[in-house]
């Protein structure tokens, strides 16, 4: 029986094991055979993360594929491992878009080949274990020990400059999270478990719960990232190499995400009701605020950044939405609906921002510059380049019919029924998104060929065409038919709504 | 009858330390390995006396005055184990010298006997003397390269600093004999128990200990010695003061303070705790500015001993559990990094400064791993040991109530972080300037790699050891 299979132990467990290899086995005179192995590990992993899928019942909230073993005795830490509604569809996303990744890398990393193959290999191991962790101290393993790839990527591949970027970036996070340290302790000292589903249901004062909500805010506003701590992401973005670039937008933005749904909201949901308005009002300030940063910028990589910073601001508000829907209203149906906007945006937003890096890279790679100044007529050199940015570009600005539409319409439509200054908040990104996209499309594709350094551009190889062609089907297809991504998380967040609309508090 | 048995590894360090003494000093000429072969193998024996005489429970001796009992095996076999790792890095520095020393094992012998004395002391001046001989022997070692002026100014600095420090001890001891009339621990204990209400002179001689302890674990505001005696020593005598004697240092507290003055725990605590949010404060933020790399681990360090002292600050068995944790592990990582520097150095020149590490991945990728294994786990990134020596004592710290403590101390830690970090992008992100790789004897590289090996494992499977430890205060 294939379910008898420890899954999810294999999923994190091959691709950093075969990233160990890679670095074992790999040196500088064979990159080829990195590339084909760091190739093959990903492909693997992706296999082995079919029969997840495919075996998951979606009628459930519970935690299925469940391991648990004991890993430190003496404080009842276990590795215990287990996916729901909410962290399947990331930890699909993030088996999926390793594989991009490795083949994003394939031509213009050249130095250390090895290494670099095996960080992300690394990385994904260490992500999908952020995901599918259930035991408290498991997750802030896997949550801190991922720093260190991306550290690597970011210093060792990066643009010019790269060490501040990635010493930001390391530092920011790694800010953030020692508080979530501190309250899982605290969490731990008051309710003698590690086990995040014990957590769930431990009562709290409204003190308490708030200074956890605190602490967990740090931790997940910094990756998420939310206004105002968002600074070290448009700096790590343009500094990254293509693959960590799309890496990070993809997957790593959406640990915050995950943090919010898996830790804040059911451990200290009174503490969320009690803070949601700050959470909303963050949440509208990088959706609307940041958008305009991102119509000024003059670099393709951060202009993509601060859309990435503005989208996830989406994400946010559909989950702190909830109580005010549920007060105005007083049915869980449309906090339901704004919870599964946020996911699906989580999930639309890996694919989209993934793609459109992708897309950047693919320029930089012949031009070496990343400035939209630089360019003019692409479109004449690299017309099937120029057909799958415009989709990419479209889907990023919301166009029905894409991924990029579904989340934000459910949010959008879901924040009206809190309040109608909400919604029209949230629907000026349309705007906006449109304005900043496609005039960054407009300036870098269409008019005259801008110099000699355009005119020579050759149009996407095969490995090009092939990695942005498996991007654009999911944005196609989850855009017309979101229906298997909304029904592999329904009954999870229905349960989750469920929870955070009790209130566990305790009384003193 | 008196049984000996228990104080056996002692009596048998002594013997063999005398030994190698008179092998040195009647060894055939070119035959120089000799000293360091017979001090490993003592030390090696030694440990696994340790291992079979242990008895369940404790075992007092001497009328009293010397005790093994499970705390006492898990630091000696700790700073057993650890010294040899340290002989084996002392013998590949002096081997680049030309220069094998055999006097340099025979005091390393004898401190190490005085730690083991340490250990077991259950009275004030078995402990004390234990620190003497330690002391003493440490003093001789960083002077042994008499034509060195900085090490000759960091064994005077050491010297008359570790003078005061025995000299406050000593003070502080002389207050609780006042007082209790007592030298042995249990007895003071006892006789604590039967004073009715506090009694000021009490806590003036746990000051005066307080102060003394604080003087040898070098925190601050006593820690000026320790970036000076780190840096001016040679560096194998640095490597060897940063970590078995940080071991004996936490026996010498844990005895005084928890074994004796229990009673008193909320007083000492106060004391601890400053001690312990200065020391990570003060370490943490003067290690950005160094560019020695030695002076950045002599501030580290300092920044170590403060979190190790956070769970005693707890004043629980499990904060004194996580006191040793922590204690043990850095030990190990600390050998490493000094290790490090050994390995790094070429044609008997010295690689301490920070620029020596640029470009080691292109040099020595392998090396460069190893050292980025060690300098995150130094920071605390899990999934490495350091990460959950810092656990435990946060644990602790936030079992016992002390959160705001604790938020202060991971604060410091992401300061921390960022020199840790600098030496990873040295290594990493820099080009190479010498074209240099490490060239030292394959041996030495095989228990360098095995070194940060334990960090990884213990990082990945701590349990076990933390079991160790929990079960030896319970």
């Amino acid at each position: 029986m294939l379910s008898d299979w420890p899954i999810l132990s294999l999923l994190v467990w091959v691709p950093v094991l075969g990233g160990i290899g890679v670095i074992l086995t790999g040196g500088q005179n064979n990159p080829q055979f990195s590339r084909m192995a760091a190739l093959l590990i990903a492909l693997l992993t992706f296999l082995i993360s079919i029969p997840l899928y495919t075996g998951f019942n979606t009628s459930i909230a519970d935690m299925q594929f469940v391991e648990n073993v004991p890993w430190i005795e003496s404080f009842s830490i276990n590795y215990f491992m287990g996916v729901d509604g909410l962290s399947l569809p990331l930890i699909l996303l993030t088996t999926f878009i390793t594989v991009l990744v490795i083949l994003a890398g394939w031509e213009c990393i050249t130095d250390r080949v090895h290494l670099y193959m095996a960080a992300f290999l690394i990385l994904e191991g260490l992500m999908i274990g952020v995901f599918s962790a259930l035991d408290a101290i498991l997750f802030y393993v896997f949550w801190e020990a991922l720093l260190i790839p991306m550290f690597l990527i970011i210093g060792i591949w990066g643009g010019a400059r790269r060490v501040y970027a990635t010493i930001k970036f390391f530092l920011y996070t790694f800010l953030g999270s020692v508080f979530m340290l501190v309250a899982l302790l605290y969490l731990y000292s008051v309710g003698g478990s590690f086990s995040i589903l014990d957590m769930h249901n431990l009562p709290l004062t409204l003190g308490a719960q708030k200074l956890i909500f605190i602490a967990f805010f740090l931790a997940f506003a910094v990756k998420v990232p939310m206004w105002p701590v968002h600074t070290w992401l448009p700096d790590a973005h343009v500094e990254a190499p293509t693959g960590g670039s799309v890496i990070l937008a993809a997957v790593m933005l959406k640990l915050g995400g995950y943090g919010f749904v898996r830790f804040s909201l059911p451990i200290a949901p009174d503490g969320s009701h009690a803070l949601d308005m700050v959470m909303i009002s963050l949440s509208l300030i990088a959706i609307v605020y940041i958008g305009f940063v991102a119509l000024v910028q003059q670099d393709m990589k951060k202009l993509i950044a601060y859309s990435s910073i503005s989208h996830m601001g989406f994400v946010t508000l559909g989950f702190f939405i909830a109580w005010q829907i549920y007060d105005n209203t007083g049915s869980l149906n449309g906090a339901t609906m704004g919870m599964s906007g946020a996911m699906v945006q989580m999930i639309s937003h890996g694919f989209i921002s993934g793609a459109m890096f992708l897309c950047v890279g693919v320029v930089y790679d012949r031009m070496h510059s990343r400035e939209i100044g630089d360019y003019g007529g692409v479109v004449n050199v690299m017309p099937k380049f120029a057909a799958f940015m415009m989709l990419f570009a479209m889907a990023n600005a919301g166009l029905p019919g894409t991924t990029g539409f579904v989340g934000e319409f459910l949010v959008i439509i879901s924040s009206y029924k809190a309040s109608f200054w909400y919604a029209f908040l949230a629907s000026i990104t349309l705007i906006l998104g449109a304005a900043y996209t496609l005039w960054m499309y407009k300036r870098v594709m269409f008019g005259d060929i801008a110099n000699e350094k355009v005119a020579a551009l050759k149009d996407l190889n095969n490995r090009e065409f092939i990695i942005l062609a498996l991007l654009a089907l999911p944005v196609l297809l989850f855009g017309i038919w979101p229906a298997p991504i909304v029904e592999m998380m329904e009954a999870s967040v229905q349960h989750l709504v469920e929870h955070i609309s009790q209130t566990k508090l305790l009384i003193p | 009858m008196l049984n000996l048995t228990p104080a056996l590894p002692e009596i048998f360090l002594l013997t063999m330390a005398c030994v190698v003494l008179l092998a040195d000093v009647y060894k055939p000429a070119g035959q120089t390995m000799i000293s360091w072969w017979l001090a490993q193998i003592s030390l090696l024996v030694t440990l696994f006396i340790v291992l079979a005489v242990q008895t369940d429970g404790p075992t007092l001796l001497f009328n009293g005055v010397y005790v093994t009992d499970a705390v006492s095996v898990i630091m000696k076999v700790a700073i057993l184990a650890v010294s040899m790792v340290a002989f084996v890095y002392s013998l590949e520095y002096q081997r680049a010298r030309e220069q094998i020393q055999g006097e340099y094992y025979v005091l390393g012998l004898f401190a190490i006997l005085g730690m083991l004395i340490m250990v077991s002391a259950h009275h004030f001046l078995v402990l004390y003397l234990g620190l003497e001989l330690m002391s003493l022997s440490l003093y001789a070692m960083i002077a042994m390269h008499r034509d060195s002026k900085d090490a000759c100014e960091a064994a005077m600095k050491y010297f008359v600093l570790g003078a005061i420090a025995s000299g406050m001890l000593l003070y502080g001891m002389s207050m609780i004999y006042g007082i209790t009339g007592n030298l042995d621990l249990a007895a003071i204990t006892s006789a604590i128990q039967a004073q009715e209400g506090g009694n000021a002179l009490l806590v003036f001689g746990v000051v005066f200990l307080v102060v003394g302890i604080g003087f040898k674990l070098g925190a601050v505001p006593f820690h000026m010695w320790v970036p000076d005696v780190y840096h001016g020593a040679p560096t194998p005598v640095t490597l060897f003061i940063g970590s078995a004697p940080k071991i004996a240092a936490l026996a010498l507290t844990l005895r005084i303070l928890a074994d004796g003055l229990q009673e008193l725990v909320s007083d000492w605590q106060q004391m601890l705790l400053m001690l312990s949010i200065l020391s990570i404060a003060v370490g943490n933020i003067i290690a950005i500015s160094q560019t020695n790399i030695k002076r950045m681990l002599a501030y580290s360090a300092i920044s170590h001993m403060g979190y190790m002292l956070l769970g005693l600050v707890a004043g629980t068995d499990a904060g004194y559990a996580a006191s040793l944790f922590y204690v043990i592990v850095y030990a190990i990582m600390t050998i490493g990094g000094f290790g490090m520097i050994i390995l790094l150095g070429r044609n008997g020149f010295e690689s301490d400064r920070l620029d020596d590490f640029k470009g080691l991945a292109k040099r020595s990728p392998w090396f460069a791993v190893v050292m980025m294994i060690l300098m995150f786990s130094m920071a605390g990134v899990p999934p490495f040991a350091g990460f959950w020596s810092k656990w435990f004592v946060l644990k602790e710290v936030i079992d016992a109530g002390y959160s705001g403590l604790a938020i202060a101390a991971v604060l410091f830690s992401v300061i921390g972080a960022f020199y840790y970090l600098r030496i990873i992008k040295l290594m990493f992100f820099d080009e190479d300037e010498t074209g240099n790789g490490i060239t030292s004897a394959p041996a030495t590289c095989m228990v360098m790699s095995a070194n940060s090996a334990v960090v990884v494992l213990l990082g990945l499977m701590p349990g076990s050891l933390m079991a160790v430890c929990v079960a030896a205060f319970s």
